[in-house]
């Protein structure tokens, strides 16, 4: 044995590096990594898409693209931003990564079917790019009938494929998560003493068990109508194009879920472990998690307060809209009693944590606006709900997901990323963030309508600061990218727990081995058995 | 790899471990075919309470003689596929074989008058977009009847045809000894989908084609 075999452990990196060995992993942390590089792919095709969006959005006239151009950026930005980054972003690359190694098990139940959840995932992605290529998709990323049914001229059948097969991968992910973290605990590792992103991990997947079925018949529905124009959507066949909004949000409401349950999972590991304080109220977490996934299910007629449902059905979805604030705040609440009497410190995961819980907040806030009926008469389809939901998606999930990437990055790839950039960026994306965002509330409350290229000359200011809020959004996005690669072949090696922190991901070496643990770790403490004598410094 | 038994994959521990997992796995996708025709039976539900005199008349002149054949076949294919099941929780190779094969072949036989049934329809120019001629009133509505008569089977047929694959696959592994009394979850988990299929049939069968017939 020579000397260079010991000086770095082997490790799920260093078995085999050629293009066979990432292409036929079955190693869930490769396949996590495989789904990292794709998204981050795909959320440059959606955040160009955005940019475009912003720029010619600069001026009252649209100046920089057609009217229909300006259809098929948002239709794009939404499709792949929605499918292709915030709904697999954190579940199939930090959940992937982690689920097995936080429960203690070799690998997840299925690792074949994991392997197969990432082709049918590039599958999908490379017929929605094919529509994108071949002169794009003009619906809104909603797919309405008749529209989509009908009328429209575009790719619409490339995209709503593309969506169907990644909703495939959508439903493999989530039968393994569960059976996963039913059957693969390890010893000691009863359901109480599962890490919160676990939880997370768990009602996520129940969703994507539960409603990606739903969207992909509806699509498919759609799809058969557009071609042989027959079908039970557009009304001109005899069809209810209701039907087609209550089966769609059926699924993209319990979706918003998807995307925000997770990041919660995540910001709850970091607040805890960055100011050394146990979790408060660990269950009711827990519970809320499975709260928010079991109701997200019963709200979706919100979406359709002004399409002409009934207004009984209105009342209903709006009080049951109400109901799910209540698990959201009791975690907002739990986060915050955390950090109470805690040893806080403020490196960048953390920074992007409580970014995430701000953030999150404004945005469940204002979606009790939304959720009243009478105020969504003039809200709905304005800038408002623009602002509203990309405060829960932008600087919920995506903050989360930055925070996580730059909490796990140690144990990922074995080295630590620059601190100090770290933290300048993350305070960067905060600032960005709401410079691009907050302007909308304003412009959504003064009557812009969402999907406009045009707008009267008195929003203007609004619209210019939203951009270059968007610029520096685009300046916080694009530096993780450089010195994270950067720091993978200068960053300091990390330790096996360079946060101090708990869980058993932290047990086993930086990057792991591959079969995760050399032996099957026992657990017998509960979760977040935090100190304040220890420093997350190490 | 942490355990010594060829049949238990590296992830898992033992081979309960890896049972009780794949039924858990089997049961979560079964749940998402029974959302997945929810949709279409939703599709259905509300299409008919808007038109309930066209769907009543365009089920009379679906094919009541072939589907109720197939639908004798399908539940047939039902019981041949729990024998199955019991002769590999038995480790009898044998009757496992012949029974999954009996299910193989009933399966078959479904899609085949499945497949002679669409072609009556054909005849009868009841193909909607395609060739659809109906002198009645309300055809437009008898049409979409009919629209959700061939997606509806269509799915489910398509169904069929992936489990007559998967039970091809576990009958050739059956017969090269791949199966034992303590390992058969292949089968078990195949039986279970190969019910489901059945069990959906159940409820297609009768609002496609038992609407109007007294």
């Amino acid at each position: 044995m020579n000397s260079a075999a010991i000086a770095s452990h082997e490790n799920y990196l260093s078995s085999g590096w050629n293009w066979g060995s990432w292409l036929t992993t079955l190693d869930h942390k490769r396949i996590g990594i495989l789904y990292t590089v794709t998204i981050t792919l795909l959320f440059g095709i959606g955040g160009a898409a955005a940019a475009m969006i912003r720029l010619d959005l600069l001026t009252p006239h649209s100046q920089l693209v057609s009217i229909e151009t300006y259809n098929k950026l948002f239709t794009m930005h939404g499709v792949i931003m929605v499918w292709f980054f915030l709904i697999p972003s954190i579940p199939a690359t930090l959940g992937n990564f982690l689920v097995p190694m936080m429960v203690g098990a070799r690998d997840l139940a299925f690792p074949r079917l994991n392997l197969a959840s990432w082709y049918l995932f590039v599958g999908g992605g490379l017929f929605t790019i094919y529509a994108l290529l071949a002169g794009g998709v003009d619906t809104g990323w909603t797919f309405y009938a008749p529209y989509s049914t009908t009328f429209s001229s575009s790719h619409v059948f490339a995209a709503a494929t593309g969506v169907f097969i990644a909703g495939f991968s959508s439903i493999l992910t989530g039968l393994n998560f569960v059976v996963t973290i039913h059957e693969m605990r390890a010893p000691g590792m009863t359901w109480f003493r599962l890490p919160l992103f676990i939880w997370s991990m768990y009602a996520t997947s129940l969703i994507l068990v539960l409603a990606t079925p739903v969207l992909a018949m509806t699509l498919m529905l759609m799809a058969i109508e557009r071609t042989f124009g027959i079908g039970v959507f557009d009304p001109a066949l005899g069809g209810d194009p209701l039907l087609f909004q209550h089966l769609f949000w059926f699924y993209s409401h319990p979706a918003v879920y998807i995307m925000v349950v997770p990041a919660m999972g995540v910001a709850s590991e970091i607040v805890t472990c960055f100011c050394r304080n146990p979790v408060f109220g660990y269950r009711f977490m827990a519970y809320a998690i499975l709260a928010i996934a079991a109701f997200g299910f019963l709200v979706w007629g919100h979406h359709m307060f002004v399409s002409g449902q009934s207004a009984y059905a209105g009342t209903v979805f709006s009080l049951l809209t109400f109901l799910v604030s209540v698990p959201s705040a009791i975690k907002v609440f739990n986060w915050t009693a955390t950090l109470y009497k805690g040893h806080v410190s403020f490196q960048a995961p953390m920074l992007y944590a409580l970014g995430f819980v701000g953030l999150f907040t404004i945005g469940g806030l204002t979606g009790l606006f939304l959720a009243s009926l009478g105020l969504d008469v003039q809200l709905h389809d304005t800038y408002f709900v623009v602002a509203h939901f990309h405060y829960v998606m932008v600087g919920g999930a995506v903050m989360a997901f930055f925070g996580g990437i730059h909490f796990w990055w140690p144990k990922i790839t074995g080295r630590m990323y620059p601190e100090g950039w770290a933290r300048f960026t993350a305070i960067l994306t905060f600032i960005g963030f709401n410079l691009t965002f907050f302007p909308q509330f304003i412009l959504g409350y003064l009557g812009m309508p969402r999907r406009y290229p045009e707008y009267p000359p008195e929003f203007q200011v609004w619209n210019v600061l939203s951009s270059a809020g968007a610029s520096l959004l685009a300046f916080g996005y694009v530096l993780p990218l450089i010195y994270l690669l950067w720091s993978l072949r200068y960053g300091a090696r990390a330790p096996a727990n360079p946060w101090n922190a708990k869980g058993l991901e932290w047990e086993t070496a930086s990057p792991p081995p591959t079969e995760n643990f050399h032996t099957t770790p026992v657990v017998t403490e509960e979760a977040y058995a935090y100190s304040r004598a220890e420093s997350p410094h190490g | 790899m942490a355990n010594g038994d060829a049949s238990v994959a590296a992830q898992f521990d033992d081979a309960e471990q890896q049972r009780t997992a794949s039924n858990l796995g089997i049961w979560i996708f079964l749940a998402t075919e029974i959302l997945f025709f929810g949709v279409l039976f939703a599709a259905y539900a509300i299409t008919r309470v808007r038109f309930p005199e066209a769907f009543a008349a365009g089920s009379r002149l679906t094919n009541l003689p072939l589907a109720g054949t197939n639908t004798a076949v399908l539940v047939t294919s039902s019981l041949t596929m729990a024998l199955g099941v019991h002769a590999a929780r038995r480790g009898a190779r044998r009757a496992l074989v012949g029974w999954l094969g009996l299910t193989v072949a009933l399966g078959c036989a479904f899609l085949a008058i499945k497949a002679v049934e669409y072609r009556f329809d054909y005849l009868e120019h009841l193909v909607p977009s395609l060739d659809f001629r109906y002198a009645g009133p309300q055809a437009d509505q008898v049409e979409l009847f009919f629209y959700l008569y061939f997606f509806i089977t269509g799915v489910h047929a398509l169904h069929v045809l992936i489990g007559i694959g998967c039970l091809a696959t576990i009958a050739v592994m059956a017969s090269r000894n791949a199966f034992s009394a303590a390992y058969f979850t292949p089968v078990d988990v195949t039986g279970l989908y190969w019910h489901l299929v059945d069990v959906i049939w159940l409820f297609v069968f009768p609002i496609l084609y038992l609407i109007s017939r007294s």
